[in-house]
């Protein structure tokens, strides 16, 4: 899968649980700009994860701030 | 960084200043006028059920002293004659001078009382998980929790290094699904509780347990909030589930039921005693003093002939669950599950004056808010005592109801 692929996947799943329907830029941030609290991360994750048949780890989570690096470490993981 | 920031500026590199949103709602809280329900002083403590707050006679339903062994008179006769015979502390750790042969006797008392070859006692329940889990899995391995898992487990992963895998509390459809992306070849440790202590719901450790096991992981299950109430034996909910023997790692704590301080784990396998070498929250802290150690192991064996305490425990957990649910109360579970009944509030401000109402009627219940609890919810967690009468429960429910028509938050 290309990267663009994985972000035109994760733009689906990411909809629902854009609330304030902010703008998704690769810049926006996860904490900040989505206002995601720690059970909102957990959903996300677990559809991110179950889309791509992947494992984000808490350890890789902690690096991922922005909707940008989030698609780079799931194209990565779902190439490995 | 917030926009939220604190009336009073910091000085620039203050590195307290990132608990500013934390003291700005206690503030608001405190500023309410609500006494401080995270700095209660009991002046005098009569029995396990029963101190005195603020001058008053007051019901203790927030203690975890399950099985009210804090008083027991062997309890605290074999304490005493520790305190004697051994002194006040060993000021040493467990591998160099801080073994004495009570240790040794603590140890002993928990491999009877779970049936299993080896036992290891740490100073704190809390320094149990993080020294075992973070020894178990290091870098490379993977730990497969519930999201739910208590703080010492969260910490134990961040120390050992290993990658942290969460699933939905209980969900055991998540739990499977992730064992099987773990790449082939890792090691894997499946962390479960037993008796979650926000909500007081159980585990489904007998299917849980058995997919961990098909998938080649071990499995650790911490019974800090079921060790001598649930299971035949007072073993924990394993025991209950029939899954004890599949189970690798119990954690246990001296806290609760067994009502001192201090935190253990119990295994079958045959490598486990080389932990006291290589676990560092057991070798680099001094061991508990000989009088807690002994007050444990008589408790402990103790508590293996309890069936009729537990039985009574179980019968205080349903009326007020019952109770509580006929009052109206939300409740953290549809049925009794355990000696924990969570109370569910609308918000901390009103959880806050509820609480306080019960405390100024001589009730004291825990006030849990986020992050401790899940779904940021605010709780008033009551836990049981099997010695707590089955009168103080009606009266527990009497004081509930006008503390709970008082603040609005049943019917009045």
């Amino acid at each position: 899968m290309t990267p663009a692929e994985v972000d035109t996947r994760i733009r689906a799943l990411i909809e629902p649980f854009n609330k304030k329907d902010v703008a998704i830029t690769d810049a926006t941030t996860f904490q900040h700009d989505l206002e995601f609290d720690s059970l909102t991360v957990m959903d996300f994750v677990a559809e991110i994860e179950d889309e791509f048949d992947i494992i984000i780890s808490m350890n890789q989570q902690a690096e991922i701030e922005t909707y940008g690096q989030l698609v780079t470490a799931v194209h990565k993981l779902q190439d490995s | 960084m917030t926009d939220t920031a604190t009336a009073t500026a910091a000085p620039k590199g203050d590195l307290l200043s990132k608990f500013d949103d934390t003291i700005q709602t206690r503030e608001t809280l405190l500023a309410s006028g609500v006494t401080d329900p995270f700095n209660l002083v009991m002046e005098k403590v009569l029995s396990p059920t029963r101190a005195i707050c603020n001058g008053r006679d007051t019901i203790l339903l927030g203690t975890y002293n399950y099985m009210g062994m804090t008083f027991d008179p062997d309890v605290i006769d074999a304490g005493k004659q520790a305190l004697a015979d051994f002194g006040s502390g060993t000021t040493g750790s467990r591998v160099l001078n801080g073994t004495y042969q009570g240790h040794k006797e603590c140890e002993d008392a928990l491999r009877e009382f779970y049936g299993m070859d080896h036992a290891m006692v740490f100073s704190t329940g809390y320094q149990a998980n993080l020294g075992i889990i973070s020894t178990l899995a290091g870098k490379g391995d993977y730990i497969v929790l519930d999201i739910d898992s208590h703080a010492s487990i969260y910490d134990g992963c961040k120390m050992g290094d290993a990658e942290i895998v969460p699933f939905r509390h209980n969900d055991i459809e998540a739990m499977e699904k992730r064992l099987k992306r773990i790449p082939e070849g890792a090691g894997k440790l499946v962390i479960l509780e037993g008796v979650y202590s926000m909500l007081g719901d159980v585990a489904p450790l007998k299917e849980m347990v058995a997919i961990a096991k098909q998938h080649g992981a071990m499995v650790l299950v911490d019974e800090a909030h079921s060790m001598g109430f649930i299971g035949e034996n007072g073993r924990g909910v394993a025991e209950e589930q029939g899954v004890i023997d599949d189970v690798d790692f119990i954690i246990g704590t001296f806290s609760k039921s067994v009502g001192t301080v201090g935190g253990f784990c119990v295994s079958n396998h045959p490598k486990f005693d080389i932990m006291r070498l290589v676990c560092r929250p057991y070798v680099f802290t001094a061991s508990l003093p000989p009088s807690v150690v002994a007050t444990a192991a008589t408790s402990i064996n103790k508590l293996r002939h309890g069936a009729n305490k537990r039985a009574h425990l179980w019968e205080n957990s349903k009326r007020l669950h019952a109770g509580l649910k006929e009052l109206g109360f939300e409740l953290g579970t549809d049925t009794p599950q355990s000696a924990i009944v969570a109370v569910i509030m609308p918000d901390l401000e009103r959880g806050a004056m509820m609480w306080e109402a019960l405390l100024k009627q001589g009730l004291y219940v825990n006030l849990a808010r986020p992050p401790a609890t899940p779904a940021n919810m605010t709780l008033l967690r009551c836990s049981l005592c099997a010695e707590h009468s089955a009168e103080e429960v009606e009266t527990i429910l009497e004081r509930f109801e006008r503390a709970g028509k008082a603040t609005g938050i049943i019917a009045g």
